[in-house]
């Protein structure tokens, strides 16, 4: 049975090293493995989403509605607008930031307000993590995007030493410690 | 053991794998990392060109030398190679000569969604379309010995979600491939009436060959379940069809779509109850087969536009559609913006202050993204160079608008092919305005070195365009240089210079901000006490700028202190930082 992941967010955020360590530990894992993001202009402060797909053997790189096991928001807008992409019986996870987009920065539109409890009125499973606290514990802003994988490798069938290690094996040196300490916050919440 | 890899990765470990001494491409997304990977491959020389067109031409001429050689552009950028492409075909080659095509359907990076089949159609260049990334390397090496076993280029057809997608390769280095010995042959070489009139028929009849290849070979493969639906498809449809419809349907996955086979595509309609044909954007395959008097469907129930999907097929196919959750949010777009502290932004914001109808004649690059609110300076966007060039037919039939109308485009693009509008400008006389966004890089594609920057692809140190003196050479007497961090000053300068009634090249010039080694000032701050909640600093269009409680508010996270926004503040509530 193939399994699915989404991680959403603004270009920029830090979503790629993210795919990349989820890719890295389902592969020592030994599943058949596909991870499919899209480069360019998106990446220019624009809505960003990789998908990753797990499982015996993996066809469509591709997630689309009503198809997503988890999703990781990295933002909170970007939650909103990836919801028809959950399972009915899937999992969101919530990075509880948010980050004006151009329209509502002109004023052209509203930042909507009260989207967390929206989620949970339309019947998704949310996990809502204020990230930036967790990274800013463990020493750096920049360490969000590895707490929030913390958060998330709860969810899935991969132990926990094989995260450790994939974290180890993928991180430079000198931010291990950091990158290690946020993923545990992550996890142990 | 296998690793998990980029399509285009995949691509560039084949080229090494295959003994691929020489790559020349252009940067474009979705093709851009197969030279970014070749590169970190001793065996292999890497270089970024000034165009397709020249990288094209420069794995033409290290083929017919005798090496093994590869050229890589998004779609758009097989438009620009077309002249050696198609004369290639005749030509043929010595060492094998590979060109990868990526395409873009659902236009994430590209201004249309062309299918670039119909350039292997036109050329008569075999293609062949990988679904995966194991098979974007073995495809790439298959692709080398089917050059030099038809004498043919050949090319290799990707798209953004097999370029962009990661998955297993398992790989075997088959080590150097020798040079293959240059003959001077004119008759083959030489493409003038007479001889290319031979190589014509020699075209004509590889293609026959190939027919009898592709009717039995190893990347076009039948895969027999229920013989209740056949499908018929070709790269990332195949895994797209698979996912939807399991053993539900058998497959006819074809990785060589041109030419196409003839026998084996009836052997598989004939064996099945009805037969579709899965293949994004144009009706290629499907037109193949009504051709041979086959009964498939295809268009008539799939899009001509955009992507096709798993969820897309099952419903058309299967009549299934997946259950998802709505929530009952407003949720805004989220649209690309150039960065916070991008000097793009500093130019155009000039130019709007002097008068927000000035006529902006666009190109292709970071740039582009100045059309969107809250800047909304541009008029036109077309092809690569095409600012330059357009702009000249317009003050042709318009010269009363001359003053207040500009061609804007990034240094890497003007390289490409701004350079030959800037002669016609100067040689038949328009008074064009042409504003060269020098940012020392190409920005969109992620940072590539180009001839302006002084680096190599691999960052060496070499020679770097003049582009003032590059000015003076082509006739164009009047060049400027503004910094576009200066928006006060740029704006004097820019008024001066429309008004000259003479051709001029304006260079705005300014480092990406994400670019290495630029150095940035501390994030600056809003003095919420002075601040008047007038908004007038959101006029900038800085996505490092919002309003919070009715006062402005500076993103540290995200500022990098270019100061562009703080002349905009008449109360001087906008400070540096510290």
């Amino acid at each position: 049975m193939t399994k699915s992941i989404m991680i959403v967010g603004v270009g920029g955020q830090g979503t790629l090293l993210a795919s990349r360590l989820l890719g890295n530990a389902l592969l020592s894992e030994g599943y058949d493995v596909k991870i499919s993001e899209v480069h360019g202009m998106s990446q220019r402060g624009g809505s960003v989403v990789t998908y990753v797909k797990y499982g015996e053997s993996v066809d469509s790189p591709i997630i689309e509605e009503g198809e997503a096991d988890i999703i990781l928001s990295f933002e909170q807008l970007e939650a909103a607008r990836w919801l028809p992409f959950l399972s009915v019986n899937g999992k969101m996870i919530v990075n509880t930031q948010c980050i004006d987009p151009m329209p509502v920065i002109t004023g052209a539109a509203t930042y909507p307000s009260g989207i967390i409890d929206s989620l949970v009125a339309a019947g998704a499973n949310v996990v809502a993590v204020d990230a930036l606290s967790l990274a800013l514990e463990a020493g750096n802003p920049k360490a969000v995007n590895v707490a929030l994988i913390g958060v998330m490798a709860k969810q899935t069938e991969i132990p926990y030493d094989v995260w450790i290690n994939t974290i180890t094996l993928t991180v430079p040196e000198k931010f291990l410690q950091l990158n290690l300490a946020a993923f545990d916050l992550g996890y142990n919440l | 053991m296998a690793q998990l890899m980029l399509g285009n990765a995949a691509v560039a470990l084949g080229l090494r794998d295959a003994g691929c001494r020489l790559v020349s491409s252009y940067p474009g997304t979705p093709s851009t990392e197969i030279t970014e990977n070749a590169v970190k491959y001793d065996s292999v020389y890497c270089e970024w060109a000034p165009n397709e067109k020249v990288a094209v031409e420069t794995a033409a001429g290290a083929s017919l030398a005798g090496a093994r050689a590869f050229a890589a552009q998004k779609h758009v950028g097989l438009n620009v190679a077309a002249d050696p492409l198609y004369t290639m075909s005749y030509i043929g080659v010595n060492g094998g000569l590979v060109i990868a095509v990526a395409d873009d359907p659902g236009m994430h990076s590209s201004q249309n969604e062309q299918d670039s089949r119909h350039h292997a159609e036109g050329s008569k260049i075999m293609m062949l379309e990988p679904s995966n990334s194991q098979e974007c390397y073995d495809f790439t090496k298959l692709a080398f010995s089917l050059s030099e076993e038809f004498d043919t280029p050949v090319l290799l057809r990707l798209t953004t979600r097999v370029a962009h997608s990661t998955s297993l390769v398992e790989s075997v280095n088959d080590g150097s491939v020798e040079l293959r010995e240059y003959v001077k042959n004119p008759q083959k070489n030489v493409m003038m009436p007479a001889m290319a009139k031979v190589r014509h028929v020699f075209v004509e009849e590889r293609i026959k060959k190939q027919i009898a290849w592709a009717e039995n070979c190893p990347v076009n493969k039948i895969e027999w379940n229920s013989k209740k639906i056949g499908v018929i498809a070709a790269g990332i449809t195949y895994q797209y069809a698979k996912e939807a419809l399991g053993a539900q349907a058998s497959y006819l996955k074809l990785g060589c779509v041109y030419p196409l086979p003839v026998e084996l595509i009836k052997t598989f309609v004939a064996s099945c109850d009805e037969v579709y044909v899965l293949e994004q954007l144009d009706p290629v395959i499907e037109r193949h087969c009504k051709a041979l008097g086959l009964s498939v469907i295809g268009k008539e129930k799939f899009t001509l536009c955009g992507e096709y999907s798993q969820s897309m097929i099952k419903k058309v196919i299967l009549g299934e559609e997946n259950t998802s959750l709505s929530a009952d949010i407003a949720v805004p777009g989220r649209p690309p913006v150039l960065c916070a502290g991008c000097p793009h932004r500093g130019l155009f914001n000039a130019l709007k202050e002097i008068d927000t109808n000035i006529f902006v004649s666009g190109d292709i690059g970071c740039y582009t993204l100045g059309s969107l609110a809250p800047i909304g300076m541009m008029d036109t966007c077309i092809c690569m160079g095409a600012s330059v060039s357009s702009l000249h037919g317009r003050n042709k039939v318009r010269p009363e608008g001359a003053s207040r109308s500009v061609a804007i485009l990034g240094d890497s693009t003007f390289i490409h092919s701004g350079i030959t509008g800037l002669i016609n400008i100067a040689y038949n006389q328009t008074n064009s305005k042409v504003i060269v966004l020098d940012n020392s890089i190409t920005g969109m594609t992620g940072h590539q070195q180009n001839p302006t920057t002084g680096k190599r692809i691999n960052g060496d140190p070499t020679a770097a365009v003049d582009l003032e003196a590059l000015a003076h050479a082509c006739g164009i007497s009047r060049v400027l240089v503004v910094d576009p961090y200066d928006i006060p000053a740029t704006k004097a300068a820019l008024l001066e210079e429309l008004d000259v009634e003479a051709p001029s090249l304006i260079i705005s010039r300014r480092p990406c901000a994400l670019l290495k080694g630029v150095k940035h000032n501390p994030p600056f701050e809003v003095d919420a006490e002075k601040c008047v909640g007038c908004k007038v600093c959101m006029k900038i269009g800085c996505p490092a700028i919002s309003i919070k409680d009715n006062k402005s508010q500076i993103d540290f996270t995200q500022c990098v202190g270019c100061g562009m926004c703080k002349p905009y503040c008449h109360v001087d509530a906008i400070k540096e930082g510290v």
